[in-house]
């Protein structure tokens, strides 16, 4: 029983992660359709920017890293976006293949910078140990996702860009011609999108190594959460990203881990007969 | 005469909205039926529950003796119903021919398909004569004009000789000479198959329609001859009233 | 565009003499080898190029099938390589008793037989849950790879099993001829050049038939073809499960020409870099995917013999470049050129703009925004 405990804050934490990657990813598919597979590749460099604080600010680089690894991710995605991306709406296929290729060469790039060998970021003292059976530097993940979904929630529904946003993913068209200025709409859905990775990131500094592939270990399950959860929906972000974290902890345990991801695999296809269009829909009678 | 299509309380709710609120509409075989009503009266929410599109909240639709409840939508056009989309849909890639065939071997096994197309068959022929198309038939379908590619579309259906064809506002957005030929092969393929009808554009529907239903709010209005229709006054104050002459309009 | 003139039956002709005819005669063992090894992959390209390229389904999991392919056929060869013993690495993983599932493929029948079925039904059945529930486009993509990613933890996790991380390989006995001998890997080659050659005449004549019109069809309409009275989710799985069937049969070829099938050549990267080389070769056209295949399998190799890190940012660079100026690939600059070619006289050409994935507009929206 209590082992069976311990796999809820270990559950519940890969799922907060797995949240703060796939909103973005959510967003950018949702309002552009965009599959940006070099999302992964801002995870690791949130992770590496909580690494070369520590220089600077020694055991609290995981905190002063927060934001600035939001920037620092915000920032690459926003080139990234500016510079190939835009080109690319309306081809989800092939900006998923553009992007890989950025992915490679980002990876690559942290290789010859970094290092190929994985390395360490220590977290701060008061996040070591923990309650019984639930470890701080777990509870603090789950609680910056937390965090990070009501501040989502205000900005979509309580700003004017956030209002703006949701306009622009359910009908761009309309938006555009409504004097929305769509570009900058997507500059901003991005930039938030791909900060956020950079906090998934430095998140996972506290509960692991960093290494140049560090993004590709998650960037799947990430897009799993997508695919369950329905495009552009903040709850069904949040509910995919709980129930894959916990699927997956507790589908290690039942079995082991090289049977957890087909065990996921095979229970997101099972939901699919149920849900093909994930958890919440956008209806529309558009005819595709 | 018999029903080739029976619709029985009908309903459908988007999300608490009745697009089709207890509809009941009967059409003979060998029918000319025109559907009308004002935006939002759910006439396309009608032909999309028709062709399996749309699931029914409530009701059924029978056609040919035959429920349709719980059929996909290929299934249903296996039966033989037939439809075309308000901004027809062709395979632009593929050329007016190809069109046609793809759209005559729809009942031939899958593994038959794999051998190549020798000739033309008489149903794609007929179409290619019927439609007017003949002259376009090796050009990737990309290249037609929106009339044309209506008529690719109607010319499609006539390869698949369905019982019953429905078509969602076949004249929307065309020119004049373009709705002239339109008409011009809406009488000719009426002659001989059970046609339903979508229109906005009233001054085709005085030109080429006999019996009409009109829709409002979900619901069916009156139904009766064009000029029924025209002189009643229910159907003035909710449609020809204010859309009189109103000829080009779009969506529903 | 016009790509007639190089599928044309005489430069096919060509292609064949300089395959099975020059290519053995001027290339030492080791490259001719290689040269099998470039086909091997080039066969799982011509797959998806037939899913991705005609039918618009992008399958980014295609290591799946050629390593299920691959290790039906490393297990047989295991098996009579033990000669009636256990497998080597089974001894060393303290495995006593050999695993039921390695049973019958110890008969050469049913583990050439599990080479093509095995990753076929596994794709229709796939195909079939996902296709029916009408996901498609990036959600099926993003399927696909993560089943790839599951597959290999598996591999990796049952080491007793499948090798784990080494994967099998050491393979000694190739139904009854001596795998190291050159006249064996020979032989090889001249069967790997001849299956990818017939498998390109029989996608071919898919492509040409009815069948690879409503192919296209469904790439560009799949909700319209339904209102035609076909099946779109039958018509993909097929094409799927053909895909998938071609990708087993390049594993399979693979094992012999290369010794060795291990989950880093079938994971996420492996998977994708395929898909690379049918984009880069052309991916509209049967031909580019092999030419692609062939083309990046030779450059992986030559780069990465003279600068093991570049090729990742050479590969990665490749890539964004094809799909940004080329998206048709080399055959379709090919094409292009030849049009430019022969317009001259008249007037510059201006290049096509490239294809969408669906017709939405998002162009003039851009504009508008």
């Amino acid at each position: 029983m209590e082992a069976f405990l311990n796999q809820l804050p270990i559950g519940l934490s890969i799922g907060a992660v797995l949240l703060l990657i796939a909103l973005g990813l959510t967003f950018t598919f949702g309002q552009m359709g965009v599959i940006n597979m070099a999302h992964g590749e801002f995870i690791m460099a949130g992770a590496y920017t909580a690494y070369l604080l520590q220089d600077l600010t020694g055991r609290m680089a995981v905190i002063v890293a927060l934001p600035v690894a939001f920037l620092v991710a915000g920032l690459m995605g926003l080139i990234l976006e500016r510079a190939a991306i835009r080109h690319f709406y309306g081809r989800p296929l092939d900006t998923l293949l553009l992007t890989w290729g950025v992915s490679l060469v980002l990876q690559q790039l942290a290789r010859d910078l970094f290092g190929a060998p994985n390395v360490q970021v220590q977290a701060p003292t008061w996040l070591q140990g923990g309650i019984a059976s639930l470890p701080y530097n777990r509870l603090f993940i789950f609680g910056l996702a937390v965090a990070t979904v009501i501040g989502i929630w205000a900005y979509m529904n309580r700003t004017g860009a956030g209002r703006r946003m949701q306009a622009v993913m359910q009908n761009r068209q309309l938006a555009a011609v409504s004097g929305i200025n769509t570009a900058r709409v997507d500059q901003r859905t991005f930039f938030i999108g791909s900060g956020l990775a950079g906090v998934a990131g430095v998140a996972l500094t506290l509960i692991g190594p960093v290494g140049p592939a560090l993004g590709t270990y998650y960037i799947v399950d990430a897009f799993l959460v997508v695919v369950a959860g329905g495009l552009g929906q903040l709850r069904g972000a949040v509910i995919a990203a709980a129930g894959l974290g916990l699927l997956n902890s507790y589908a290690e345990f039942w079995s082991d881990a090289s049977l957890a991801k087909v065990i996921v695999f095979a229970a997101i296809i099972a939901f699919l007969q149920f849900r093909p269009q994930g958890l919440f829909v956008l209806r529309s009678r558009a005819l595709t | 005469m018999s029903p080739i299509i029976e619709i029985r309380g009908l309903s459908v709710v988007f999300d608490g909205f009745r697009a089709i609120d207890g509809i009941d509409l009967t059409v003979e075989e060998g029918e000319l039926r025109f559907l009308i009503g004002p935006n939002g009266a759910g006439k396309t929410t009608l032909v999309d529950v028709i062709t399996g599109l749309t699931r029914p909240t409530t009701g059924e639709v029978v056609f040919d003796g035959r429920s349709l409840a719980g059929l996909r939508e290929h299934s249903i056009v296996r039966l033989g119903v037939g439809r075309t989309f308000q901004t027809s849909v062709v395979f632009e890639e593929l050329t007016v021919l190809e069109n046609l065939d793809l759209a005559a071997s729809f009942r031939r096994p899958l593994w038959s398909l794999t051998r190549r197309r020798r000739g033309i068959s008489e149903a794609v022929a007929d179409a290619l004569e019927t439609t007017g198309l003949r002259e376009l038939a090796d050009r990737p379908a990309g290249v037609l004009s929106h009339g044309q590619r209506q008529w690719l579309e109607i010319g499609m259906l006539l390869t698949q000789s369905p019982k019953l064809l429905l078509l969602d506002e076949p004249v929307a957005g065309m020119s004049k000479d373009e709705r002239e030929r339109t008409g011009e092969l809406l009488t000719s393929v009426a002659d001989d198959h059970t046609v339903i009808v979508i229109e906005h554009d009233m001054e085709f529907l005085r030109r080429y329609a006999s019996q009409v239903t009109v829709l409002h709010e979900g619901k069916v209005l009156i139904e009766g001859s064009v000029d029924q229709v025209r002189d009643d006054p229910r159907v003035q104050e909710v449609y020809l009233g204010r859309k009189r002459g109103d000829a080009v309009s779009t969506g529903s | 565009m016009n790509l007639t003139r190089l599928k044309g039956p005489g430069l096919f002709a060509a292609v064949a003499v300089l395959a099975l005819v020059v290519a053995p005669l001027v290339l030492e063992p080791f490259r001719l080898g290689l040269l099998a090894k470039y086909l091997c992959f080039a066969i799982v390209a011509l797959g998806i190029g037939l899913a991705w390229g005609q039918g618009g389904m992008l399958v980014l999991g295609q290591g799946v099938f050629f390593g299920l392919g691959g290790y039906a056929m490393g297990m047989h060869l295991k098996l009579v390589d033990a000669q009636g013993d256990l497998p080597d690495f089974m001894i060393w993983s303290g495995v006593e008793q050999l695993p039921a599932l390695w049973k019958p493929f110890a008969n050469p029948v049913f583990a050439l037989a599990m080479v093509v079925l095995g990753p076929m039904l596994i794709a229709a059945v796939l195909g079939l849950l996902v296709f029916r529930q009408r996901v498609r486009g990036a959600y099926f993509a993003i399927l696909t790879q993560a089943l790839a990613a599951a597959f290999v933890i598996l591999l990796v996790g049952r080491q007793g099993l499948t090798g784990g991380t080494n994967g099998l390989t050491n393979f000694f006995d190739l139904f009854g001829q001596d795998l190291a001998a050159d006249s064996t890997q020979r032989g090889l080659y001249f069967v790997v050049a001849i299956v990818t050659g017939l498998l390109y005449l029989g996608a071919r004549q898919l492509v040409g038939s009815r069948f690879g019109r409503l192919l296209v069809a469904i790439r560009d309409g799949e909700d319209r073809v339904r209102f035609l009275g076909y099946d779109p989710a039958r018509v993909k799985t097929v094409v799927f499960a053909i895909s998938a069937g071609m990708a087993g049969l390049a594993g399979a070829l693979f094992v012999p020409v290369v010794g060795i099938i291990s989950p880093a050549l079938l994971g996420v990267v492996p998977s994708l870099e395929l898909v690379v080389a049918v984009a880069v070769g052309g991916r509209f056209a049967l031909a580019g995917a092999i030419l692609g295949a062939v083309v990046m399998g030779y450059a992986k190799t030559s780069f990465s013999e003279q600068f093991a890190d570049g090729w990742l940012y050479l590969q990665g660079e490749l890539f964004i470049l094809v799909m940004t100026l080329a998206p048709k690939g080399i055959l379709g600059l090919a094409a292009s050129a030849r049009d430019a070619l022969a317009r001259r006289p008249r007037r510059p050409t201006a290049p096509k703009p490239p294809p969408t994935d669906d017709a939405s507009g998002r162009r003039v929206m851009e504009e508008v925004g």
